[in-house]
């Protein structure tokens, strides 16, 4: 169940194009798994900006003294993470969490590929940590438009049994996507689940990837929210149920993480035909 | 005026609070206290459940509910904007039928005091959901939305037009119970507002709610397109509480008895106070709650150290007390001796 908490600043860092914030949270660090998300407020009680951003939950520490503690990656993307940005140690911060639902964890000790792109790598750490501890083999891929903006290069080798880079300016790694070289390394490494959190566009690539090399796929998503607790609604994208109907399902409390095979791709951002409660031709 | 010491339980913060009657009537209606969610801020309470106990404020007014499943608008459904956001959801929601099973059983369950919205796309549609609504247990109030201003047609917004406000409110005042208490949810977005009031009101009305979203429009500078899917969308949020206090203050200058539901960007207890101030019996609490989803039980606190503060008895002693003459004497002083203090 997730709590609200004024977390303080430990430390900020900057790593490449983001920032990793530090915070202690209590009562959410130690609960926190690989895939669920914290929102922190902007901008202090009298903030005119009035939402709440949203992040993937990077690493947790118990730090007994604190009572727990999480690091998020921030990517600057316009005044809200500007401001988060700026925070400096001690400064307090509003968090809620820890929200969603995380990554599915397979039973079986099965080979798992992980794909982040730019910042989306953020919660790969924690996975391939926790798939290790299963005894699961982990090969990773990191893809960004450019050098700087990949995350966590360093530490995603060690957690790995392979690290693939890819830039799109060919700044580290190979020149290109990551969906160039995933299929190569699935097939290779024959492995049953593929782990993804990056831009929409590389989900879809990597969901249908997947689902072509008969492997399982979770994809973490990153939509626009306002609330982050299931209240408001905007972040919802169509998703097929098992039933084999299509709802419009929010991704902070349905997601973020879902089943790649489920979400219909091609059609985020619209209401696709026959979806529960789309607007029937002729009425209203 | 009496003054009944009802037990709220002690109010964190600094030093000694009274407990303090928070308690105020909409009609038949009586509430615990006067602080509520606003529709579609707060789903059908149970997210909110885990931050707060939603039995401890006055009560949840549900998402509005539509007679079908409902998809509501492609994405993006929303932005930021100064103080405040634009929305455009265009009504998501599960339809009477499963909200009456699942949410409002809920709800019930829970103890919770719920007033159900409602919206339609014709003014048959609300009267089918009055009707659906009558035989069932654990409403307290309808809340009638004929403001949402994400609907298809934007003729279609039922508050732009008194003659049309009233056919709904008649409608659903028909189909109901005679006791139920209703509220018309208005829209500022008219040239008189008062006029829709007294529509309403000769409509059936028992109060009214003020005000719902502002239509705005937000252009994407990077797209250069507009940001909404829906194109334009409704503001809330602290930016437009002004508006939202105008047009509680005139309509309770025009009806001194109406029962009136004050909202529109309150985030703090004195954002509230300032509405009960200009003539809300009660107040709902929308926007603010995405960005701090404890906010109504904390509202609701604030609200009542600022009454205390203030020296008023009892909250409904704050009822429109800013529409007093110039000359009016100051609050009946009463002694401290008279308040059973708390000490933490």
């Amino acid at each position: 169940m997730p709590v609200q908490v004024k977390g303080e600043v430990l430390d900020i860092r900057r790593a490449g194009a983001y920032h990793v914030l530090s915070l202690t949270a209590p009562g959410i660090a130690d609960i926190a798994r690989p895939g669920h998300f914290v929102t922190l407020g902007i901008g202090g009680e009298e903030s005119s900006m009035v939402l709440r951003r949203a992040f993937a939950i990077h690493q947790v520490q118990s730090r007994g003294v604190y009572g727990g503690t999480l690091d998020v990656v921030i990517g600057v993307k316009g005044n809200g993470t500007k401001w988060l940005s700026e925070r400096r140690r001690h400064d307090v911060v509003d968090i809620v969490g820890p929200l969603g639902r995380p990554f599915i964890l397979p039973k079986e000790r099965v080979n798992c590929v992980l794909v982040g792109g730019g910042y989306g790598s953020a919660p790969l750490f924690m996975l391939a940590d926790q798939l290790r501890e299963r005894g699961c083999r982990v090969d990773v891929v990191m893809g960004a438009s450019t050098e700087e903006k990949l995350f966590g290069v360093l530490d995603l080798k060690r957690l790995a049994s392979t690290l693939t880079i890819t830039t799109e300016d060919g700044s580290l790694g190979e020149r290109g996507m990551v969906t160039e070289v995933l299929p190569e390394l699935m097939k290779r490494v024959d492995s049953a689940v593929v782990y993804a959190c990056g831009p929409m566009p590389m989900l879809a690539s990597v969901a249908q990837l997947a689902t072509e090399l008969r492997a399982y796929s979770q994809c973490a998503v990153e939509e626009a929210m306002a609330c982050g607790i299931g209240v408001c609604m905007t972040c919802v994208l169509p998703v097929v149920g098992e039933d084999g109907v299509t709802r419009m399902l929010r991704s902070c409390t349905e997601g973020p993480v879902f089943r790649g095979d489920r979400v219909l791709w091609s059609a985020v951002g619209s209401i696709p035909p026959g979806t529960v409660g789309a607007p029937v031709e002729g009425a209203h | 005026m009496t003054r009944a010491l009802i037990s709220q339980g002690p109010v964190p913060g600094k030093g000694p609070v009274a407990y303090l009657d928070m308690s105020t009537e909409l009609g038949d209606l009586v509430l615990s206290g006067p602080v509520l969610t606003a529709s579609g801020c707060a789903a059908a309470g149970r997210e909110l459940d885990q931050f707060f106990d939603i039995t401890k404020i006055g009560g949840i007014v549900t998402k509005s509910v539509m007679l079908q499943p409902r998809s509501g608008r492609p994405t993006p459904r929303m932005a930021e904007t100064p103080s405040g956001m634009l929305n455009s959801i265009g009504l998501q929601g599960p339809g009477i039928d499963r909200f009456i099973e699942s949410d409002l059983e809920w709800l019930n369950e829970r103890g919770a005091t719920t007033i159900v919205s409602i919206a339609g796309t014709t003014v048959d549609e609300y009267g089918k959901l009055a009707s659906k609504l009558r035989p069932t247990p654990g409403v307290a109030g309808i809340e009638v939305n004929i403001s949402c201003p994400n609907v298809e047609n934007r003729g279609q917004v039922f508050a732009c037009d008194p003659t049309t406000a009233s056919n709904v409110v008649q409608l659903v005042r028909r189909n109901s119970d005679p006791r139920m208490p209703i509220f018309a949810k208005l829209s500022p977005d008219v040239t008189d507002i008062v006029s829709i009031a007294e529509a309403v009101v000769k409509a059936g009305a028992t109060g009214v709610s003020v005000i719902n979203t502002l239509l705005g429009m937000v252009i994407n500078p990077d797209t250069m397109r507009p940001h909404l899917a829906g194109i334009t969308g409704g503001l809330s949020g602290p930016a437009i509480r002004p508006v939202a206090v105008r047009c509680v203050w005139q309509i309770r200058q025009a009806f001194p008895d109406l029962p009136i539901i004050g909202m529109g960007g309150i985030r703090s207890g004195t954002d509230a106070l300032e509405f009960i101030l200009a003539g809300a019996n009660a107040v709902s609490v929308g926007t603010i709650v995405f960005h701090d989803p404890s906010s109504p039980m904390r509202i609701h606190e604030e609200l009542q150290r600022a009454l205390v503060e203030r020296g008023f008895g009892s909250m409904a002693e704050a009822i429109s007390y800013a529409h007093r003459p110039a000359d009016a004497p100051p609050i009946e002083s009463e002694g401290e001796d008279e308040y059973d203090f708390i000490t933490e």
